[in-house]
Order: structure tokens, then sequence, then C-alpha cells
């Protein structure tokens, strides 16, 4: 269906992401090559479109993390010159990555996310936000964590465990972005769950993903659930999260079967609710007292590197590198 | 690539299942260690900071275009027109004899007499740093340090699955009553560390230089308890101003007695700061058993130093300036009068823009300054922000600590490789970026805590609770944000210990973008 296209390979860019992307990139290109694809690596930077122009490709492969690339902007750019691209839309993109925006529409929809309040930087300042810490700080309790509204990277992602330690945390976390999230600390299990459109958009029962529940488009399925299990002590971070070792990933994760497909259903919700296209992996925590399942936030271009959790979920699911990879880039077509 | 060629053995697209897990196989390949191999997420971040439109006093550079293109040329010219076939040849593992010699000459313009048998040239100094680890370190095995360490040599010492144990520093370096608990303390629990790591003169990153008594005390402690130093001198040339200090390998050698060698101090030069770090030539002067041994591990890395470089580097030792005397150490003195008056610069940009409860060390010689702002204010966030907002770039503390995490509230900030208009422009964003933060802390403070939540959000009161706290400058490393205790004021020091120099209004405005 897409053999033998000349493919333009986005990566890099000058996000904080920017050394996960091109090891994102990398994979993908050698999945591409293998299958026979012609291959246009670019590294997103001051001449993205005029190279895009130049390389005269049929479709853009997006590996980008971080701003511009997920966040809905290249891929306006992509629509604005004609270039077929794989993954989510602009509109889909804006409300995964803003992760404010991603909790309310769940919130309205009936999805359960952590409990959560949003703290403008510039609301500090112009309309004395700060006053409203304690009753947040109440309605949350600690620890809590804050994140930026905005970023994939878990840099600037905090915890304060008391009262003291807010300050800092939230000044942590808005120098990376203007917006903050300060959400309910949920103490459990680390689960990801990665959705992919079935090939060509129709209803795929072979590729060992489970099939979508009634109500959502029959259009994509949840691959096995992975969990991430931090070999330190201590928060799942940064470093943890993309270094070989760091953290041991065990997938298909070792849940009851209810809570397999629970976790499944509201992945596949979220990907509907969101309008993702292609495909998203939807982090979730797995309460460890109460045995409920948060959803945390969509990533609209997962990683892609040999320690990712969308590879191994497809490898779970029978679906090697090349197949994953194709997958992808069909979904560029299928639009 | 092995790689693809094993993908293609396999060309079975649809294929149900891999035989193994392709992600996982790799892992299971991967030895042990490398598990302690991290590329943190602050060192991506550091990454970035090669745009062009970012000033970076980040790096460990010296400034190279100092050295004259002519020549750079003549001297090459002079290489390959007596000597092409030697200088593309393999070269001994210990160095070229009249490499040997250019080192024996630095190092006696430092007052450090050595024998040339006990010389190995290496590739750059931090090919000793990782031949120590290799012959020295088992897994476990414990190395003292400094705190802050040498950015460079915790990757090195993670590696090879060290247990650092840190010392902090004060004004005058390590401080060897702290020192010898810490070993009393290993002593106490049956381990005996392998060696204890210093950078004596201008220590990279904190900029303080340890006094002749430690000095002589550090060579004692060694001497009781027959435990090896590693001593990192890559600057000890480039003294700006006071007395030039020996060198822990010569007061060994002196309490040593009649050999004239050192037995437990493993010395490590470098012609990296002092000539061009493009070279990648180094050396180490150690005890001849451990030389042995570092020689063997250095045949295993990379059999022999570039005979290209060190030839180079013999040639230009040769050269002679306008008086007669030898061209490298007028260029020397060059440099030396280049990062004085840079380090000036750096000394009065602080002042001006970093008022807020910061404090910083005085060098007297050396690259770097370390910088330690509002405790509550972490360095690799302030970088986040001062990199995308404001184009700057420096080193966060915690990359001086093997535990990723010490050092949070401080900063490395070279004044060697940049010109005086980047240092101070330099210095200008990162003080902007800083009081931003502290701008918002103010607004915080007091406000969130229950003490101050039933107090209304005036104007004043969140802004006085950050004076309150700014107004002790976190000059050592105060965790509880107690007031620091005359010790503590004095710690890390020569520390210019600023008044506060606007209210907190006027920080607001300027945070006003």
């Amino acid at each position: 269906m897409t053999a033998g296209k000349r493919v333009a390979v986005l990566k890099g860019g000058h996000s904080l992401e920017r050394a996960v992307s091109l090891r994102s990139g990398a994979q993908v290109q050698d999945g591409l090559q293998r299958l026979g694809h012609e291959v246009v690596a670019i590294d997103a930077g001051a001449e993205l479109v005029p190279q895009l122009l130049e390389a005269d490709a049929d479709a853009a492969f997006i590996a980008l993390h971080g701003p511009n690339g997920e966040d809905g902007i290249v891929q306006g750019l992509l629509e604005a010159i004609g270039l077929p691209y794989t993954g989510s839309g602009p509109a889909a993109c804006m409300r995964c990555t803003d992760k404010l925006l991603a909790k309310y529409l769940m919130r309205e929809a009936g999805i359960p996310t952590p409990a959560f309040h949003a703290l403008r930087e510039a609301s500090i300042k112009e309309l004395g936000a700060a006053a409203a810490l304690a009753s947040v700080e109440r309605a949350l309790g600690f620890p809590l964590v804050v994140k930026p509204a905005k970023g994939g990277s878990a840099l600037g992602v905090k915890f304060a465990r008391t009262s003291d330690e807010l300050p800092g945390a939230m000044v942590g976390a808005f120098s990376y972005d203007s917006t903050i999230v300060l959400e309910r600390y949920v103490e459990g299990r680390d689960l990801a769950v990665s959705v992919l459109d079935a090939p060509g958009g129709a209803p795929d029962g072979a590729s060992g993903g489970a099939p979508a529940p009634d109500g959502v488009a029959a259009r994509a399925s949840a691959l096995p659930v992975v969990e991430a299990v931090p070999r330190d002590e201590g928060f799942y971070d940064y470093e943890s999260r993309y270094e070989i070792g760091m953290t041991t990933f065990v997938c298909p994760a070792d849940l009851p079967k209810e809570t397999t497909e629970r976790a499944q259903e509201l992945a596949l919700s979220v990907y509907e609710l969101l309008g993702c296209h292609g495909v998203a992996r939807i982090d979730l925590m797995l309460e460890q007292n109460s045995g409920e399942l948060w959803v945390l936030e969509t990533n609209v271009v997962p990683g892609m590197t040999a320690t990712s959790l969308l590879p191994q979920a497809a490898d779970a699911a029978g679906i090697g590198v090349e197949e994953l990879v194709e997958r992808i880039l069909s979904s560029a077509f299928t639009r | 690539m092995r790689y693809r060629a094993v993908m293609r053995g396999q060309d079975d697209k649809r294929r149900t299942r891999p035989a193994a897990h392709e992600l996982a196989r790799y892992e299971a390949l991967f030895a042990a260690r490398t598990r302690g191999m991290k590329s943190s997420a602050m060192r991506e971040m550091m990454a970035l900071t090669e745009r062009t439109d970012v000033i970076s006093l980040a790096g460990g550079l010296p400034d190279t275009s100092t050295f004259a293109p002519e020549l750079y040329a003549k001297l090459m010219a002079k290489v390959a027109a007596e000597s092409t076939a030697r200088a593309l040849q393999y070269g001994p593992t210990e160095g070229m004899a009249a490499t040997v010699g250019c080192i024996v000459e630095v190092m006696a313009r430092e007052g450090t007499l050595v024998d040339p048998s006990e010389v190995i040239v290496t590739t750059g100094g931090q090919q000793v740093i990782d031949l120590a680890c290799k012959t020295l370190i088992d897994p476990g095995d414990v190395i003292v340090a400094e705190a802050p360490t040498y950015p460079g040599a915790v990757p090195t010492f993670s590696a090879y699955e060290a247990d650092v144990e840190q010392i902090e520093m004060d004004a005058d370096g390590m401080p060897i009553d702290a020192l010898e608990s810490t070993l009393d303390r290993l002593h106490a629990q049956g381990r005996r560390p392998k060696f204890i790591y210093t950078i004596p003169n201008f220590q990279n990153p904190g900029g303080v230089t340890m006094s002749l008594a430690r000095r002589r005390r550090l060579v004692e402690v060694a001497r009781e308890r027959e435990l090896l130093v590693l001593e990192d001198n890559p600057y000890g040339l480039l003294r700006y101003e006071g007395e030039a200090l020996p060198t822990l390998y010569s007061l060994d050698a002196e309490a040593a007695g009649q050999s004239g060698s050192s037995d437990l101090v493993i010395y490590l030069g470098t012609f990296s700061k002092i000539l061009s770090p493009g070279l990648r030539l180094g050396w180490a002067v150690a005890p001849r058993p451990v030389l042995e041994k570092l020689n063997l591990g250095k045949q295993g890395a990379d059999l022999c130093s570039s005979p290209v470089t060190q030839m180079f580097v013999s040639a230009y030792f040769n050269e002679r300036d306008a008086h007669g005397g030898p061209a490298w150490i007028e260029y020397v003195q060059r440099l030396r009068d280049l990062y004085r008056s840079r380090r000036d610069v750096m000394l009065e940009a602080l002042t001006e823009h970093f008022g807020e409860g910061a404090s910083w060390t005085r060098p007297q010689g050396g690259l770097f300054i370390w910088a330690t702002l509002d405790q509550r204010i972490d360095t690799t966030d302030l970088l986040a922000l001062a990199r995308e907002n404001e184009g700057v770039a420096f080193v966060p503390g915690r990359a001086a600590y093997v535990d990723g995490r010490s050092g949070a509230s401080s900063m490395r900030l070279n004044f060697a490789g940049s010109p005086e208009s980047d240092i101070r422009e330099g210095v200008r964003r990162i003080g902007k970026a800083m009081r931003e933060q502290l701008g918002l802390l103010g607004s915080l403070t007091g406000v969130g805590t229950p003490a101050g939540a039933a107090a209304p959000a005036s104007e004043e009161e969140p802004a006085g609770a950050a004076d309150a706290s700014a107004q002790h400058p976190v000059t050592g490393h105060t965790r509880e944000g107690a007031p620091p205790s005359a010790a503590q004021a004095g710690r890390l020091a020569d520390v210019v210990a600023l008044p506060r120099r606007d209210d907190a209004s006027s920080a607001r405005r300027r945070r006003d973008r």
C-alpha cells in the first residue's frame, strides 16, 4: 500500500527532548529503509520548510518530540504545504500536548484523571493567585505533583511532599511553561497503553491488539499494556524513562484480565475523545490502594527508541518494528 | 552495520513473533556496569546549548583563537618536512621521548621535578582518570573526591561502579579534618578508599585552591594511611594572582626522601589548558608499579597517543620568542593576562547582576567561578528557563555531584572561553532569569504555607518573606534554610557576600517582560 515511498523523517529540533527524538528518528529511518522506502532525514531547524519543499517527499514521518513537533505547529505547516504526515492532526496535537486542556476534556467526558488545579504565572502577579494555594493544598493533599502544562519531558515535573516544598517546585515547573498543573499524586503502578490505527483504517483483529469497545470507532486497537518499573528508588524521572537499564519494562503487564481490559478501554476512549489519529500512547496510573485506574496524559508522538514503550507494546502484540513503522506511515494516507 | 545484517538475515517481515524481543535483546547484552552510565537529562539539555544564538558559559574551554594560525602552520609544516613517516606511525605507549621532555619542562615550571621514566603520555588528562579507575577500581570500591567535583570525572567514576564519597570544600579546598573523619568512618566499615581525587589549584568547578597547610596535611594523611592520591592539575600555570603553591606530588616526593619521587601521588597534567585541548595530550606521573599498570591499561585503550600531536608539541617547545625565551612560556603568560581580565569582568558582572542572595568564589586562577544562589532555586530548571528565554547556558551544580542531586542551587561559569562582551551579557541574562524566579518565589512564599495561609496576600508580605530567606546567602549547602553560621558563610569563599540591592517591588518590576 505504501511501498516504495519517499519519506521525509522529521527529527531532532530544539526541544529538550532533542536527543530522544534523534534516536526515535534513527530507529524509524532504519525501519523505513528495510521496508524499501527512500528516506530523507531532516533535522527540524530553521530550514525545515525549505528542506521539506526541496525533499519532494510523498509523506512526512514525524519523529519530533516536544514543542513544535508534538503540539500541532509542524502538523499545521505540513498541511499548509500539502504534505501528508503521520499521526494526529493539529487540533488533536494541541489537545494532547496541553495537559491542562486534556485533563479538562477528560473530566468533562467522565474519564478518570487525578484531581488537579492549574496556575498561570501571570495570574500570580495579576490576580493574586498565590492566595488560592492553601485551598488547593487542602483539596489535593500531599505529596502532590507539579508539572508544566506543556512538554513531554519529565524535566520540570516536581514533587512536593510538604507545603514548604511547594513554592520551589512551582518555580521549577514554571521554568518550562507559563502554566503549571498541580495534581494529586497517585501512588501505584505506572502503566502505558499504546493505541494504533488498524492498517488502512479498517478494523483489525489479527494484529493482537484488543478491539475497540462499542461506541468507539472500530478503526483503532489498543496494544498490550506496558508497566514501567523504575529500578531506582524514588520517582520515575526523565533519566530512567529514556536510558536503557534504568527502568524495567514489563509487557504485557502482569495485571488481572479485567484491569487490562479496563486500561485498554480507557485508552481507546481517550484516543477517541481527543481525536487522535494513527498512533498515540496513553499513560495511566493503577492506584495501589483503590485499584482505580487514572489517566495522566496522552502522547501523540510516542517515542520510538529502543527502550520506548510503543515499540515494546507492539512487539508484545507480534508487531515488529518494521510493521509498526509501516502502520504509522500508512496513517499519513488515511486521514 | 552488524545490526542491519542481523535484521536482513531474518528477512521475514511478517513473522508472527520475533524469536527474542528485539529490544530486550540489546538490554541483555549490555554489561551490568552500563547501568551506572547515565546520560542525564541535564547533559542532554546542555547539548542544546551549542546553538549559535546561545551564549555559553558552560564549556570547559580555553580560548584557542589566541594561538597564531601562522605558527600552527609553521609547526605542522616542520613536523611534515622533518618526520612525516614517524608522525604517521604508531608510537611508544608511554609516549615519545621528546614529548616527555616537554612535560618535564612544564612541571619544572611549577617547581615539580620528575624523572622522565616515571611519565606516561596520555590522550588528554581525561584518560588518566579513566586509566586510574581502570587499574584501581573494582565495583563498589571507594573513591574520595571533593564536593563539588570535576563534572567530567563523574561519568568515569560511574562507569567503573565506584562508590564516591564527596567532601564539601571551603575557601581553602578540601578540609582535611573532614577527610579524616570520612576515612575513619570508612575504616570502621572495613573499607579503604582506593584513591583520593583532588584538583588542588583553582578547582573545577569550585574555583578554590587548597592551602599549603592542607596540602602538607593531605600528604601526611596519605602517608600515614598508605592511600593513593590522584592530583589533577590542569590549571596550575594559569595563576592570575598570589604565590604558586607546591604540588602534592612534590610535597610527597620531599617526604619520601632520597629518591626524589613521590610514592603515593599520581599526578595528572595536560596540554589542554596551556596549549590546546584539540591535541588530546595529557600525562601522568606515577609511582613505578602504578605506572606499569597504567601503561598496560593504555595499551588496551588506544596503544599510544597520537604521534602527530606529540611531535607538534615537541616542535612547539623548541620555538623561541622575540627575546630568545621559550615561546610556550610567553604564550602561557599571554593566556594569563587574557583570562585574568576576563575573570575580573565576570566578577564585576556578577556583582552587578546577581544581587539577591547569591554568592560566588573568587578564583586566583583557572577557568571557573562557582556561584551559589538562593537554595530554593534549582539551577537545572534555571538553565531551562535561561536557555529558552534568554539564550544563555552554564553548568548546573548537580553535574558536579555524583548523586546528581546535591549542588542543585549552584552553577559553574566559565570565564576563559568567551570574549568580555559575551561574559557581561551572559551574566546579565542569567541574572535576569534568576530574578524572575526569585520574584515568583517571593510572590508564592508565605501565602502557600500554612503559617501564611490565613493572612491575606498583601503586596509586601510575600516579598518580605522572600527577602528574609534571600538574605541568607547560601554559600555552602545549607539545606534547612537556617541562618548560616560563620563557618557556613565562609564556605567556598573567597565569597563575595552581597548586600541586597533592591526591594521586592523593583524586583517585580524587572520581572515584567
